[in-house]
């Protein structure tokens, strides 16, 4: 251990290197989502989810009924409601493992950081909407083989639906992780808030029409449709802006200026 | 080169960092020394752009760190070694980094391989790392982009004996080679071992700073001769104020160059000739006493 001693050439004259640029800072991010255990048993149970409601259509969908647009849609959900918690942990695990010391070294213009994670988190919402795709293909390919309708027909409108509903969900994760940089209060805050939304709209009358503008499990429910009206995307860039862009902004300014310890 | 200039960080009314300046240039390796919670890893952070400063400023290579385009080829960090995720192996850690500064990918192998990490350590997640491998791993993580300046906060701490020796050694050869050395420690020998310069903070301010061989000559010179009595008249010849130890020794006022040629002069045969005894944990302890008990954290 003691023989190699010999470090660089501190002397060698150099030009000075240009800054990583945003595609190599989000390949690293995409990488970091999947170079640790944590992070491919999250991706492994998005991919084990998707397959898993697939197969439970095919045994409770009726016959007729078992087509590639059925196995499709309702995979779409469970998957949605993980990649918030892959959002989350892209940016809190920076904070809770300490790595922003050495990444904030490296990249001292940390809303590149940040922008690079967004970047990532959307090519993987995009990735799981293939994922989602191909689970419904073999579901179908399955249903064909056991007797069930099996037919392609798809509305093509649903897949642009689709992107948007899951990189909404992932980067509302991503904002939340921003905004509170703690793993356990993120992921908690987040998938309570629908709860707290339906239980409020429950009781209290006068919240019932704003919920309908404001809570996200009730605007985001149109994009698993084909059909989505001018007043639907309405409701539904109001209540991401209040619960993406808010709270985005706001954890941009707070990580921008923490101190990183 | 790493200037520091009139930083200061405050905590609410608690100033862990006041009005610190210091210079490191090239060539040279930089002791930063103090008790716990002196203010060295504030100090540290600051300078990395990490911890904002209340005010004053500094500049690693002429520039702020933070409008460097690509730090990790100028400066090489390593201010925690347990800052890293503990379930990413050490090769993993590396990658990323080399990929971030855009460094050839075979550079990962050879940090890895400098550091004394191999193959079966390398491929091991972080989380059963010990500290002195931790250590390591960030000392090849500075190392990455082939930096002309490294800062490095107590990156002794968790090495065993034989580390702290190589450490030495490779520090040494960076700062032979032109490189510039930062190195905070409150192990005193460490330092003590292989700075050129010294600084040293306690409660926040800086207390003393300058080139180590003159920081030490104030403490004086301890010699010991085959026979005291000679050396003793010796002295009082050379008019070296002189004070007898305990054990035969002469704790004298003057630098070792000035006694030694005294005790050639008179043809005396010396058997010990260093800065005096406890060198530079003396002057470290009187410099910050009373200031360590105002431990702040962080």
């Amino acid at each position: 251990m003691t023989t190699a001693t010999t470090a660089p050439a501190p002397t060698v004259h150099r030009p000075a290197t240009s800054g990583p640029s945003l595609a190599r800072l989000t390949e690293v991010e995409l990488r970091k989502l999947t170079d640790t255990r944590a992070g491919r048993w999250l991706l492994g149970v998005i991919g084990l989810v998707a397959a898993a409601i697939v197969t439970v259509q095919l045994f409770v969908l009726d016959d007729p009924e078992q087509t590639f647009q059925a196995f499709f849609i309702p995979s779409l959900f469970p998957v949605g409601l993980l990649l918030p918690v892959l959002g989350i942990l892209s940016i809190t695990a920076e904070w809770s493992q300490r790595t922003a010391l050495t990444t904030f070294a490296l990249v001292p213009r940390r809303g590149r950081v940040v922008v690079a994670k967004l970047a990532a988190l959307v090519l993987a919402a995009l990735a799981s909407v293939l994922a989602s795709l191909a689970v419904a293909a073999v579901g179908t390919l399955v249903a064909n083989a056991t007797g069930g309708a099996g037919t392609w027909a798809f509305d093509w409108q649903l897949l642009p639906h689709a992107a948007v509903f899951q990189v909404a969900n992932a980067l509302m994760g991503a904002a939340f992780g921003l905004l509170l940089l703690n793993t356990p209060l993120a992921v908690v805050s987040y998938l309570l808030l629908p709860t707290v939304w339906s239980v409020l709209a429950a009781m209290v009358t006068a919240l019932r029409r704003p919920a309908e503008w404001l809570d996200t499990a009730v605007t985001l429910e149109p994009l698993l449709g084909a059909e989505v009206t001018a007043g639907q995307w309405g409701r539904l860039a109001v209540s991401l802006l209040v619960w993406l862009a808010l709270p985005l902004a706001a954890g941009l300014v707070r990580v921008m200026r923490r101190e990183v310890s | 080169m790493i200037e520091v200039d009139h930083l200061t960080k405050r905590y609410g009314p608690q100033a862990a960092v006041n009005d610190v300046s210091f210079r490191c240039e090239p060539g040279t390796v930089t002791g930063f020394l103090g008790p716990n919670g002196a203010g060295k890893s504030t100090t540290m952070r600051m300078i990395c752009g990490l911890t904002p400063p209340t005010s004053g400023g500094a500049t690693v290579a002429g520039v702020p760190y933070r409008r460097l385009s690509n730090p990790g080829r100028e400066v090489g960090v390593l201010l925690d070694a347990s800052a890293q995720h503990a379930g990413r192996t050490g090769r993993e850690a590396l990658t990323l980094a080399a990929r971030t500064m855009g460094v050839d990918r075979r550079q990962v192998a050879a940090k890895l391989d400098l550091v004394g990490l191999n193959e079966a350590a390398a491929k091991r997640r972080v989380g059963a790392y010990s500290l002195g491998m931790r250590q390591r791993l960030g000392l090849a993580l500075a190392l990455l982009g082939d930096p002309r300046v490294l800062i490095l906060d107590e990156p002794a701490n968790g090495l065993d004996p034989e580390g702290i020796f190589w450490m030495r050694g490779l520090l040494r050869d960076f700062a032979d080679r032109g490189g510039t050395v930062l190195l905070s420690s409150h192990l005193l020998r460490e330092v003590e071992a292989v700075a050129d310069r010294l600084v040293v903070i306690g409660g926040g301010r800086v207390v003393a700073a300058g080139d180590k061989d003159e920081l030490l000559a104030g403490a004086g010179t301890l010699v010991r001769a085959r026979d005291p009595h000679a050396l003793r008249s010796t002295l009082d010849r050379a008019a070296l104020p002189a004070t007898a130890g305990t054990d035969g020794g002469f704790l004298v006022h003057a630098e070792p160059g000035a006694v030694g040629q005294a005790a050639a002069d008179a043809g005396l045969v010396l058997t010990e000739l260093r800065p005096a005894g406890a060198g530079l944990e003396q002057l470290f302890l009187t410099l910050t006493a009373g200031t360590s008990t105002k431990e702040t954290v962080q």
